[in-house]
């Protein structure tokens, strides 16, 4: 009987993930859309809420094609190894006090290990298309992909060694234990941590495997319906987790933004900051409602209606769980703020990617080898001393980063002072 | 399992398939780690051998083009003695296992389960930086030797 | 549990393969490879021998061992490219430049 909890949650996450990457995909075309001043999607759903379901359905029905002389064992195999290690590295993931599927002692090693079976999906896709194209933009993006996971590997241990521990469970505890989120003592390696893992996930502005103006679609370009959806939620699946990853280790968790702030609503046993989750989606609920009236079609209206009662629930949900027992209000509200974090965090991502053009191919090995992993060492080693600091002189949790967080900064600034513009002529002879 | 991928492995006529099978051998090999409670080596056999070494290899073989060597034959014209060489020494292990057999303890589980499992990582960490701190910065200056060797062989000679 | 013969009966299995690898293939990647598989039944060997024992010393072993294998794929894949890129062939019997 302990499995059915953890089948459960498994259930919820694998039944729950592709809707959300279908959501993100929406949310980057309207914050897409939002930053280059225009409306994006509008019609299929009220704002374009319906598109993924449209989208989906689109790509479900479309017909599956096989190149001639693909390698056909490979070619079925290769989407399916990508979304089943996307999927497997949620089974550590800890989205509430209680809310993981296994609390698995070495939990963070093996989300990285996972994330790392994940570049098998590209290459071996890469590989059974059989056209040049897809074979570069695989094995390129192979190469950034474990070139970058050294790096954000490296910014991860300097976390690791003030939590101590490689549980994640154990990591927010010892956020919460320290008073301050570790994205906060340490920013470097949070900085770190954010580069590598846009890299890793192969967004912009190192997207060089997979954009449209470069290779065609890199490794997905001879796959076509189903089997692209799959690739497709692999990637948006591996978004969420590296977000998750560094919420869990940058951002606190669950734990809630303030943790430490404990004013109550005056007349009630109710904290101001506990209040602010249900409040916020009763104002999203509300607002709908302002909407809807105001939609073109009937559909529409009725859509934006449904939204609003689905919002006024979770906001009913989340008033409700203030005034149950604790371990309840820990786990509803927890999962909020996690969520709310990852998202966030993929917010960045869609900022980020939006605003910044792509990295060539060796500026990105570069800038990964050259810059990032002597930064990280440096942060690393940094924390080190950050960590004799606290034990031998008592220094507290936060002062004693901040010799670290000099020495990196200016470390940084060597290096990046380090890196001439490139000059083309040494590349003639092919390097 | 494992057996099975590995006997795959060897036989395959396409590289690329033998790769994937010793990708699964060595997924087995992991997942035993972990059934011998090794939960450490477990991941690290994952990250290093799977995630590293292993995408080493694909990368040579995608480079190395591969058509003319597929159609030409597998097998070296010594099959036949080597593997008889090879099943000669299979027994000799064979006897030297059970030639031991009679004064040989079994896993001795109960005892040992619940202290090693929930600190096998803290406990490789104590005796990796202690006992064994010669062996693993001679094994980070290995690692430093063959880096430079595979970036000279990588070199192509200007001219 | 399971007892140690199993674990070693296995090692020894995939240790047959990978030398039954080693000899009978032409193609020398599938050499390398079969050298990988070598040392992984050699790291179920250590690893056994460690979990009998209760100690961590076989595991510790086997780390180095799986940096050793790390290291010596990498040069040695260096060796297959750059040979490569010199005479079109990867089949152990063709290459012969030092034959007299």
């Amino acid at each position: 009987m302990p499995f059915v909890l953890p089948v459960l949650y498994a259930v919820v996450i694998v039944a729950v993930l592709p809707l959300m990457a279908g959501y993100i995909v929406l949310m980057e075309r309207k914050v897409m859309a939002d930053m280059q001043a225009r409306l994006g999607p509008m019609r299929v759903g009220p704002h374009g809420l319906l598109q993924p379901i449209a989208d989906a359905v689109k790509l479900l029905l479309k017909e599956d094609i096989i190149p001639n002389e693909a390698d056909r064992l490979m070619f079925w195999f290769a989407p399916l190894v990508s979304v089943t290690m996307a999927l497997l590295a949620y089974s550590a993931l800890a989205i509430g006090p209680a809310f993981q599927i296994a609390d698995l002692n070495i939990g963070l090693l093996f989300i990285l290990a996972i994330s790392s079976l994940g570049i098998y999906g590209i290459v071996l896709g890469g590989w059974a298309s059989n056209s040049h194209y897809s074979l570069l933009g695989a094995l390129r993006s192979a190469a950034q992909l474990v070139s970058y996971e050294t790096a954000a590997g490296l910014g991860l241990i300097s976390v690791l060694l003030l939590a101590g521990s490689l549980s994640m469970k154990d990591i927010v505890q010892a956020q919460s234990d320290q008073g301050v989120w570790f994205g906060f003592s340490v920013p470097f390696g949070f900085f770190i941590y954010l580069v590598g893992s846009i890299a890793e996930t192969n967004r912009a502005p190192f997207d060089l495997p997979e954009a449209e103006s470069e290779l065609v679609a890199g490794y997905m370009t001879e796959y076509s319906g189903f089997r692209w959806s799959l690739y497709f939620l692999a990637e948006y699946a591996n978004m969420i987790i590296v977000a998750g990853i560094a919420t869990t280790l940058f951002l606190g968790g669950w734990l809630r933004p303030g943790a430490r702030y404990h004013e109550h609503i005056p007349g009630t046993g109710v904290e101001w900051l506990d209040a602010l989750p249900a409040l916020l989606t009763l104002g999203v609920a509300l607002y709908s409602l302002k909407l809807a009236p105001k939609q073109p079609v009937k559909i529409q209206k009725i859509v934006m209606v449904m939204v609003a009662v689905l919002c006024f629930g979770v906001a009913c949900v989340l008033a409700g769980a203030l005034f149950a027992p604790p371990a309840v209000m820990q786990g509803i509200h927890g999962a909020f703020w996690f969520m709310a974090k990852v998202f966030a965090y993929i917010y960045a991502f869609l900022w980020i990617r939006f605003t910044f053009p792509r990295y060539r191919f060796d500026q990105l090995m570069r800038l990964g080898w050259r810059f990032l992993i002597p930064l990280a060492l440096v942060n690393v080693i940094g924390v080190g001393v950050a960590i004799v600091l606290r034990q031998q002189f008592a220094w507290g949790p936060i002062v004693s980063l901040i010799p670290t967080t000099l020495a990196t900064l200016g470390v940084a600034m060597l290096l990046a002072k380090d890196d001439a513009p490139i000059v083309d002529a040494q590349t003639a002879d092919g390097e | 399992m494992a057996v099975a991928s590995a006997i795959l492995m060897v036989t395959r006529r396409n590289i690329v398939h033998g790769a994937v099978f010793l990708i699964n051998t060595l997924l087995s090999t992991a997942g035993i780690f972990l059934l011998l409670q090794a939960e450490f080596l477990f991941v690290v056999q994952i990250i290093l051998y799977v995630g590293g070494i292993m995408v080493l290899f694909v990368f040579v073989i995608m480079l190395v083009n591969l058509d003319v060597s597929m159609r030409q034959v597998q097998f070296n014209r010594q099959w036949f003695v080597a593997g008889a060489l090879a099943l000669v020494l299979a027994a000799q292990f064979l006897f030297a296992i059970h030639a031991t057999q009679a004064g040989r303890d079994p896993l001795r589980l109960p005892a040992m389960a619940a202290e090693i499992s929930p600190k096998n990582t803290e406990a490789v960490a104590d005796a990796l930086f202690s006992h064994y701190m010669l062996p693993f910065e001679i094994a980070s200056i290995l690692l430093l030797v063959a880096m430079i060797g595979a970036v000279v062989m990588a070199k192509r000679r200007v001219g | 549990m399971i007892p140690v013969d199993y674990y070693l009966f296995l090692s020894l299995a995939l240790f047959t393969i990978g030398v039954i690898g080693v000899l009978t293939r032409r193609n020398v990647i599938i050499m390398l490879m079969s050298i990988e598989l070598i040392l992984n039944a050699v790291n179920i060997n250590l690893m056994v021998f460690s979990r009998m024992w209760g100690t961590v010393d076989g595991q510790v072993f086997a780390i180095f061992i799986i940096t050793d294998a790390a290291a010596e794929a990498a040069v040695g894949l260096g060796i297959i490219l750059a040979f490569f890129h010199n005479r079109e062939t990867v089949l152990a019997d063709e290459m012969d430049i030092m034959k007299w």
